[in-house]
């Protein structure tokens, strides 16, 4: 327990429904962006126009729901939030606990530096205000890996608030157009990881692992519906999703169960749910967790968590004792939407092959060093990285660092098409022999299998003159104005010479001895 | 020898008049002739005699630690001890080991200072009498003293002795008691509302409570975060002063100690004169509770100020009336959360009950825990809650800066040091003290301390009754010297009496061998 842990609130996600036959089928259309919805929020709330993706029928309701979601993210730190002992993954159990982690009385949590930069430079990366006091705070409830019996968190007054994400949805008739959309951030908060809990029901025994220095990431999406221009709905809250897909799978889920709840007369409870990943559906908890009340608390033994920047940084002030936001600011690495920017004004990149490039790890690093060591032009690389090399990638769910296939001979095969060297066909054929990691280059590969296109004017002179003489009907048919015909001949001279000729140049041969 | 202060004994261990050997063999046969005072939950007798060892070996050598090397000191059992077990007199925790030492606890043993062992309070420092722990009450030595005998003889309604003996208050009573009784020089004690303070007055000792955030809190096992200091007992002002420069300073391990660097050692200049010093009085403190003799030595000690040419002025702390509801509120509500890891999983008391892990934790805080205990919690939970935390917890807590500002206030109209009552009447047979509950009581007996940062308790007189009364000096946040200086020129002046307990062991000649006859000056 104790590993530290980023807590941030996105707030304001909205699907739109339509409903459609009267049946329980729904689609899930585009999200609004920048709505100003509050899911927890009481007070009014400024509707948006609503995407629907398909004409509601006269008389019919529509539905929109409203996601708000708490994303807690580990942070990448060597030490706790609050204690000196490590943070190590697959560590054995209980290995990294200190005093403090155990709660033993009369132990004091110590503030980790780099948990506090971490938060701050995620609250600047995510458009946040940076808050120059805030506060910590006890959140109160028994369980077994809880041996405080609180968790220290920042309820009131959270280190970083007000922020926005900008990201993609994929949109248009073949789902290839990326729309850019903005996500709200309500508040970012450094809280404290529980520990880990492992049920043993054979015995009816609960283990119980301190360290807690496992999944990065666990998700918290808080759902209701509600027709559009009436209050919002009830929500409810699925807990402990764990991976991307499962959350897209239970807010839909989710969505769904409320809407055929209240369609049929019933009515959703304010309650905690989990997600049966297996079963695909969620499920009521049944501990009293929904409904309790957490009993919050200032924490007496952290004073309050002062920031500062350029302009109230206390002169003669101890660097080792005082953090600074600006000098965070100037570490912080070029932010996503910056990076797409600039690939699309660089390299007239479509924004949507932007984000695929930085949406994968390393991918935009490969593209970069390709780019570095062709003369290509860039569209060919985006084309060939996005394509080929990531479909390669894709259909043996590999990740880029595990490619076969180095930048510098992705690089140099793309010089071979580039001077025309090799036909696009061949140089496909060289991709599929680099990707078995013969250590093999490209040239070798092209000299070996003899894939160099047909330079030689007199030898191919004579190829189209065999062909023609072996084909006289298919020369008839071009003589007699038949469009079609040319490019059967010119298939059948390249399929003479094993694809190495340049249909173009095949074409120009043609035309000639065929005077036309 | 053993009534000696820590000062003097400090020097005659350094010229050798006594080995740190003899000097703790002393006290443990000391603490084992007063076994029935119920001051040591623990003795440490094999840990104290290895350090009496080690120290002896310095003084061989020439390599002294300082003034606390070889010097016999106790300890609350609400401070962490490592491989000593740490109870704070409760079932929860009997059998608890700790596994390290409070920062302040290895700081006096980096000094060289004997552990002779842990004391009695009341369960987790929750009382006002120590009466109120697991192991049983703790008895004033002035119950057995000269002093009170006498007055006792001629009063003709004194009836048994033995069952008519007096309480120390508390809840730090067991460091109290082991100080006054001689058994060692210095004592820890815990102070949050007045728990160092009011022992110390029934016991005759000086009690100090620092400032908050000069000594670290790190392995005191809290009782109000906020407010709790680590306190101390000694039979002198010097002592105190002594015990606070090994103590004070930053740690890296309690966020809540102050970072500015500390004059060290807390050397106290001996005041010539007091001309300069203003003294405030709070009127407020003149409550209708107030013993005649207390209000009596109050105002004499005003006087004594005065004529030896201190301005002395009344103030007013106008928001003292709210202090002890403001402090409940804020106390139950941290003990509410505090208490929360005591679910008898990982360490202290666990329940046979395994029928689910609910009815485990619900059990063993039920045994774990005694009414006191159980009633704060349930009314801290209940100001905790959602419906509540406003109308209580906020409300409280704006209380509570009413009260500092009213201090801040006074002390930034000039005044140097307050001067009050820190007890309403000097201390009360126990068959006497139970008659009220816990809450009324520490309600009735913290009624001057409770609301107080940094102050010390000075043994003035004995009353009528032939019992110790002390008065206490509030003192601004962070000027603990100057506090402790003017504590130390009221000291000399009052002459406050050494405790005879002759009568208590045969061993009197040890004991009394430096006894001061002294005049007292504030005689009723």
């Amino acid at each position: 327990m104790a590993a530290p842990m980023l807590r941030w609130g996105c707030r304001g996600r909205r699907w739109a429904f339509a409903r459609v036959d009267g049946g329980s089928c729904h689609r899930r259309g585009a999200p609004t962006g920048s709505t100003s919805n509050q899911i927890r929020g009481e007070s009014s709330v400024a509707q948006q126009p609503l995407h629907t993706a398909q004409k509601t029928r006269k008389g019919e309701h529509k539905w929109a729901a409203v996601v708000g979601l708490e994303i807690h993210a580990q942070i990448s730190s060597n030490s706790k939030l609050f204690s000196g002992s490590q943070v190590r993954f697959s560590a054995p159990p209980n290995s990294l606990v200190s005093f403090f982690d155990a709660s033993l009385p009369g132990t004091l949590p110590v503030l980790n530096r780099r948990c506090v930069e971490a938060a701050v430079m995620t609250g600047l990366a995510l458009n946040c205000h940076i808050n120059k006091k805030s506060l910590f705070d006890r959140k109160h409830y028994f369980y077994a890996d809880l041996p405080a019996g609180y968790q220290i968190t920042q309820q009131r007054l959270p280190i970083a608030v007000n922020g926005s994400l900008i990201y993609g949805v994929c949109a248009g008739k073949k789902q290839s157009q990326v729309i850019p959309k903005t996500v709200r951030i309500k508040q970012i908060q450094l809280e404290q990881d529980s520990g880990k809990s492992l049920h043993d029901n054979l015995r009816s025994q609960t283990l119980i692992d301190l360290n807690r220095a496992e999944g990065q990431l666990r998700v918290d999406a808080n759902i209701s519906v509600h027709h559009p221009g009436e209050p919002l709905g009830v929500r409810t809250e699925v807990k402990n999703l764990n991976s991307i897909r499962f959350l897209a799978k239970a807010i839909d889920y989710e969505i769904q169960r409320q809407i055929n709840e209240l369609e049929n007369g019933g009515e959703i409870l304010n309650e905690t749910r989990s997600f049966h990943h297996k079963l695909g559906c969620t499920m009521s908890m049944r501990d009293k967790e929904g409904k309790q009340d957490y009993r919050f608390m200032p924490e007496p033994n952290l004073p309050p968590l002062v920031l500062y920047d350029a302009t109230s940084l206390p002169a003669g002030a101890d660097p080792q004792q005082v953090i600074n936001i600006d000098q965070i600011r100037e570490t912080l690495p070029e932010l996503p939407s910056v990076t797409r920017e600039k690939l699309v004004q660089q390299y007239g990149m479509l924004l949507e092959h932007s984000f695929t490039l930085l949406n994968e790890v390393g991918l935009l690093e490969f593209f970069q060093n390709v780019i570095k060591e062709t003369r290509a032009e860039p569209k060919k690389v985006t084309s060939w990285v996005l394509n080929t090399f990531l479909g390669y990638l894709k259909q043996q769910n590999l990740a880029v660092s595990e490619s076969p296939v180095t930048p510098s001979a992705l690089a140099e095969l793309l010089d071979l098409l580039d001077s025309r060297t090799i036909s696009s066909s061949a140089a496909k054929q060289v991709f599929e022999e680099l990707w078995k990691r013969e250590g093999k280059t490209p040239g070798q590969i092209v000299s070996e299998k003899q894939l160099e296109l047909m330079q030689d004017q007199g030898a191919l002179e004579q190829l189209c003159h065999s062909v023609m003489e072996a084909h006289p009907q298919v020369v008839m048919d071009v003589k007699n104005r038949n469009p079609r015909a040319i490019n059967k001949l010119i298939g059948l001279v390249r399929k003479a010479t094993q694809s190495r000729a340049d249909p173009v140049m095949i074409k120009e041969i043609l035309e000639k001895k065929l005077s036309l | 020898m053993l009534g000696r202060s820590l000062r003097e004994v400090s020097a005659a261990l350094k010229q050798g008049q006594i080995t740190p050997t003899e000097l703790c063999q002393k006290c443990l046969s000391l603490i084992k002739k007063t076994k029935f005072l119920n001051a040591y939950i623990t003795v440490s007798e094999e840990v104290a005699l290895k350090q009496a060892e080690e120290s002896e070996k310095r003084y061989k050598n020439g390599q002294s630690l300082g003034d606390l090397d070889g010097i016999p000191i106790a300890v609350k059992d609400n401070f962490s001890t490592s491989g000593i077990e740490t109870t704070c007199a409760s079932n929860m925790l009997k059998g608890y080991i700790p596994p390290y030492n409070a920062t302040v606890v290895q700081k006096l043993l980096d000094q060289g200072a004997l552990l002779m062992g842990k004391t009695n309070l009341d369960e987790f420092a929750m009382g006002s009498g120590s009466t109120d722990g697991v192991f049983g009450p703790v008895k004033n030595p002035w119950s057995y003293s000269k002093q009170y005998r006498e007055k006792r003889k001629q009063n003709p309604h004194s009836e048994n002795e033995d069952s008519d003996w007096l309480i120390t208050g508390g809840s730090s009573g067991g460091s109290a008691a082991a100080v006054s009784a001689f058994t060692c020089y210095a004592a820890l004690g815990s102070d949050t509302g007045g728990s160092t303070r009011n022992p110390a007055a029934h016991c005759g000792l000086v009690g100090f409570k620092p400032s908050y955030g000069l000594v670290s809190r790190h392995g005191l096992i809290p009782l109000v975060n906020s407010m709790d200091v680590p306190g101390i007992l000694t039979r002198c002002v010097d002592d105190a002063a002594i015990v606070l420069g090994a103590l004070a300073g930053p740690d890296p391990r309690d966020s809540t100690t102050v970072h500015e660097p500390i004059n060290k050692p807390f050397m106290l200049p001996s005041l010539a004169d007091v001309s300069k010093l203003c003294i405030g009085i709070p009127k407020e403190y003149l409550v209708p509770e107030l013993s005649s003799e207390v209000q009596s030595l109050w105002s004499k000690a005003a006087d004594l100020f005065e004529s030896e040419g201190a301005k002395v002025i009344e103030v007013s702390l106008p928001h003292t009336s709210y202090s002890i509801v403001c402090y409940h509120v804020l106390c139950t509500s941290e003990v509410a959360s505090n208490m929360a890891r005591f679910d008898g999983l990982q360490y202290g008391h666990r329940c046979d009950i395994d029928v689910s892990t609910e009815a485990m934790y619900a059990a063993t805080r039920r045994e774990g825990f005694n009414d006191v205990v159980r009633g704060r919690i349930l009314s801290g939970n209940f100001f905790l809650l959602k419906e509540n935390y406003e109308n209580y917890f906020v409300k409280a807590q704006k209380v509570r800066r009413l009260i500092a500002n009213d201090f801040v206030n006074a002390f930034n109209s000039g005044v140097d040091v307050l001067l009050t009552p820190t007890t309403l009447s000097e201390a009360v047979p126990y068959l006497e003290f139970i008659k009220e509950d816990n809450r009324t009581r520490s309600a009735q007996d913290d009624i001057f301390t409770q609301a107080v940062n940094m102050a010390v308790s000075i043994p003035v007189a004995l009353s009528n009754q032939g019992l110790p009364i002390g008065l206490q000096f509030i003192g601004r946040a962070f000027c603990d010297q100057q506090l402790l200086t003017v504590a130390k020129w009221f000291e000399k002046q009052v002459q406050f009496p050494v405790i005879q307990l002759q009568e208590l062991m045969d061993d009197c000649s040890a004991v009394l061998e430096n006894e001061k006859l002294a005049s007292v000056s504030l005689k009723q």
